[in-house]
């Protein structure tokens, strides 16, 4: 470790494992009360295993966007984090209200929890993703504002490199968005318009930028390539992810009641969003060919060039599949969805942060990388929950087909829920891969404690 | 990448191309405000739907159920519910009042929310607004 301060990111890495590990259990409960109805009801129903499941999700990709700031922005700008005490109470007061917000979900009837919290002053709950209590809510606000100010001061005070700019720029697009959380109105069409101001212009959005930046930074490290070469690719990605992702949000007004022409520029421009995905895949491997050295973190290497790939399967591809309107007005709101929504968020999102805590974890454990056993059990787990995730994915998809021809397609369309039922197979199967993920996730964990037989590797 | 491209180009196309489409954006969310008034359905928002909304938010509707296509795929989409219940909202009530507290055994089960009437009325009128939204005839067919 080059800088004292760059420890604060390990609390966080901590932290965003701990609640991969609880999401993904609610995951199976969720899976679970697909073919069995009843499965815990009325104890968790559905709706609130849903949240549970989906804002863990986002809080702990949020604790690894900290955590993998906190790490590499001092390092880029050359000089100590400038508040490590703040880092640290912005810390606990995230982790807090978290916990907080998800015993609420679980012990509180919702309805209960929105009288608590007092949404009736200021409406913002019971909203896809974004179901936190507005105090909640502005708790993220304050925690993102600290965070920002306290990762800016750093930069500012220090070397202005590409990665770091990109990703600042990122994490205050990223806070930005958010405050359309905050928009509410009584009208359903322009509640769901804003509502993808936050969703969409996320994950197609400023969040591309977190990544791209992330995945950058350990390429310089991990090749040795010249930072010349790989600013460049960075500027060239976020370029193609805004210029198709902005208006790319049009696919999603295609059906909510918005003008026709959202058809044309939603479909046409969302069509090009895989692009630059598809550069993040060639940009790793590139790299990681024109290789300076060998790194010992072979780990590392793995998650990153993972990263390309799963993300533009999910991503790419997969969204691809259901974003041109004619296929998407039988498509949405299907199985389809969801196997496109678990590819991305994986692909893109849960293994770029897997990749800076391969990276970094090793360096803030004294040590530049893990030995042999530790790195070998860790690309098991790798592996297990990437091709776990591919299987997930396809037997949603084939779900999704089913249903779409069953409920939507055919001349004698069915009811949902009769539909369902003869799906259900495809819903044991994606429980089963459910369950290989979770050993995977497992073996992720036990490789941090994976003790070598001798001593291997320099020393940081 | 070639040589002839340098880093310089490239940031030049970042910064010009996200301000251009940031810009086009907000050009066409004016429009769309704009027009929304012929789509949207606003003269069938009444204090009642707001209430209704609110009803449907604060009891995590959508955590089962998708909206216009969004939301979860756990339980039938609602927003042409009105329209397969043969357009009453009474059954659209009857239905949400008379749900099992300990659920269906062995079905997906939807809980029983004890709204009150006032509630459960405004529910169904929210739902009933949402059913005239101008969706581009979406759903394919009445299942949803
Ligand atoms: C825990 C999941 C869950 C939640 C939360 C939930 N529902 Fe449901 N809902 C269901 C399921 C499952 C069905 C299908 C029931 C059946 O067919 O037996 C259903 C059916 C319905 C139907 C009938 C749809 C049809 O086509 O037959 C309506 C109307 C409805 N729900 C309204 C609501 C409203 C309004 C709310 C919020 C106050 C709500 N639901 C919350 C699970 C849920
Ligand atoms: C990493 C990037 C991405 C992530 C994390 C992601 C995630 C998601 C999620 C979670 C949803 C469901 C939202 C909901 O609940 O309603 C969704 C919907 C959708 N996504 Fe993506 N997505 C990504 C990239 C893309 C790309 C590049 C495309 C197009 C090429 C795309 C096309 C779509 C479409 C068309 C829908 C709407 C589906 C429907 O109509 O039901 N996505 N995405
Ligand atoms: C491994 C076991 C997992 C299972 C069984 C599982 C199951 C589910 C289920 C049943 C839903 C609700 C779908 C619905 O609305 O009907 C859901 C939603 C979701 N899950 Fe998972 N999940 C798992 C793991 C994951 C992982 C690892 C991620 C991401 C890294 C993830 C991301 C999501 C997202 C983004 C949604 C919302 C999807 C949407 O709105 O379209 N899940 N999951
Ligand atoms: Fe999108």
């Amino acid at each position: 470790m080059t800088y004292e301060t760059q420890a604060v990111a390990k609390p966080y890495f901590i932290a965003a494992i701990g609640l991969f590990v609880a999401q993904v259990l609610f995951g199976l409960i969720l899976g679970m009360q697909y073919v069995v109805g009843d499965f815990l009801f009325p104890e968790i129903p559905f709706n609130v295993a849903r949240m549970v499941h989906t804002n863990l999700l986002i809080v702990w990709l949020l604790f690894g966007f900290m955590g993998a700031s906190y790490f590499l922005v001092p390092e880029e700008a050359e000089r100590e984090l400038h508040s490590p005490k703040l880092a640290m109470i912005l810390f606990w007061t995230f982790l807090i209200a978290g916990a907080l917000t998800i015993i609420g979900y679980l012990f509180v009837p919702y309805a209960g929890l929105a009288k608590m919290t007092g949404n009736e002053f200021l409406p913002t709950m019971g909203r896809e993703f974004l179901e936190q209590p507005s105090i909640t809510k502005i708790g993220i606000v304050i925690v993102a504002l600290g965070f920002v100010y306290n990762i800016t001061m750093t930069v500012l005070a220090g070397r202005k490199t590409v990665v770091n700019v990109v990703l600042i720029t990122g994490l205050v697009g990223l806070a930005v968005m958010f405050l359309f959380s905050f928009v509410n109105p009584d009208n359903l069409v322009l509640d769901k318009y804003y509502w993808w101001w936050v969703v969409h212009l996320w994950v197609e959005g400023v969040w591309e930028l977190i990544l791209g930046s992330i995945l950058a930074y350990v390429l310089i490290k991990t090749t040795g390539v010249d930072r010349e070469v790989v600013e460049k690719w960075l500027y060239v990605i976020i370029a193609m992810a805004l210029i198709t992702g902005i208006i790319g949000t049009g696919h999603h007004y295609f059906w909510i009641g918005t003008p026709g022409y959202w058809l044309w520029l939603g479909s046409i421009f969302s069509a090009l969003e895989p692009i630059p995905f598809f550069l993040m895949t060639i940009f790793a491997f590139n790299m990681v060919n024109q290789r300076r050295r060998d790194h010992p973190n072979k780990a590392a290497v793995l998650w990153a060039m993972g990263t390309g790939v799963m993300a533009f399967l999910g991503a790419g591809v997969w969204g691809f599949m259901h974003t041109l309107a004619p296929v998407n007005y039988f498509t949405h709101g299907t199985q389809i969805t969801a196997a496109h929504g678990h590819m991305a968020f994986y692909g893109a999102y849960a293994m770029i942060v897997m990749c800076i805590i391969s990276y970094a974890m090793p360096i803030m454990r004294g040590r530049v990388a893990n030995g042999r056993r530790a790195q070998v059990v860790e690309m098991w787990s790798f592996w297990l929950m990437t091709v776990a995730m591919v299987f997930i994915t396809l037997f949603l998809t084939a779900a999704g087909v089913l249903q779409v021809w069953l409920q939507r397609y055919s001349d004698s369309p069915q009811p949902f829920m009769v539909v369902q039922d003869q799906i259900a197979l495809f819903y044991w199967m994606r429980e089963g891969a459910g369950v290989v993920f979770m050993i995977g996730l497992m073996l992720y964990l036990i490789s941090f404690w994976v003790k070598e037989p001798e001593p291997v590797g320099a020393t940081a | 990448m070639a040589e002839f491209f340098n880093k310089t180009m490239a940031r030049n196309i970042y910064f010009g191309g996200s301000v251009f489409f940031v810009l086009l954006f907000l050009a066409l969310t004016f429009d769309t405000h704009r027009q929304l008034p012929q789509t949207d359905n606003r003269g069938e928002i009444t204090e009642q739907t707001s209430l209704g909304k609110r009803v449907w938010e604060e009891n995590n509707c959508i955590g089962c159920h998708t909206l216009l296509g969004e939301g979860a795929y756990f339980a039938p989409e609602l927003g042409n519910v009105y329209e397969r219940y043969g357009r009453s909202t009474e059954a659209i009530k009857a239905f949400i009042k008379s749900r099992p507290e300990g659920g269906i055994p062995g079905r997906r089960s939807m809980p029983q929310f004890n709204l009150s009437d006032e509630e459960l009325e405004a529910l169904a009128q929210f739902l009933k607004y949402v059913n005239g939204i101008d969706t581009g005839d979406w759903p394919p067919n009445i299942q949803g």
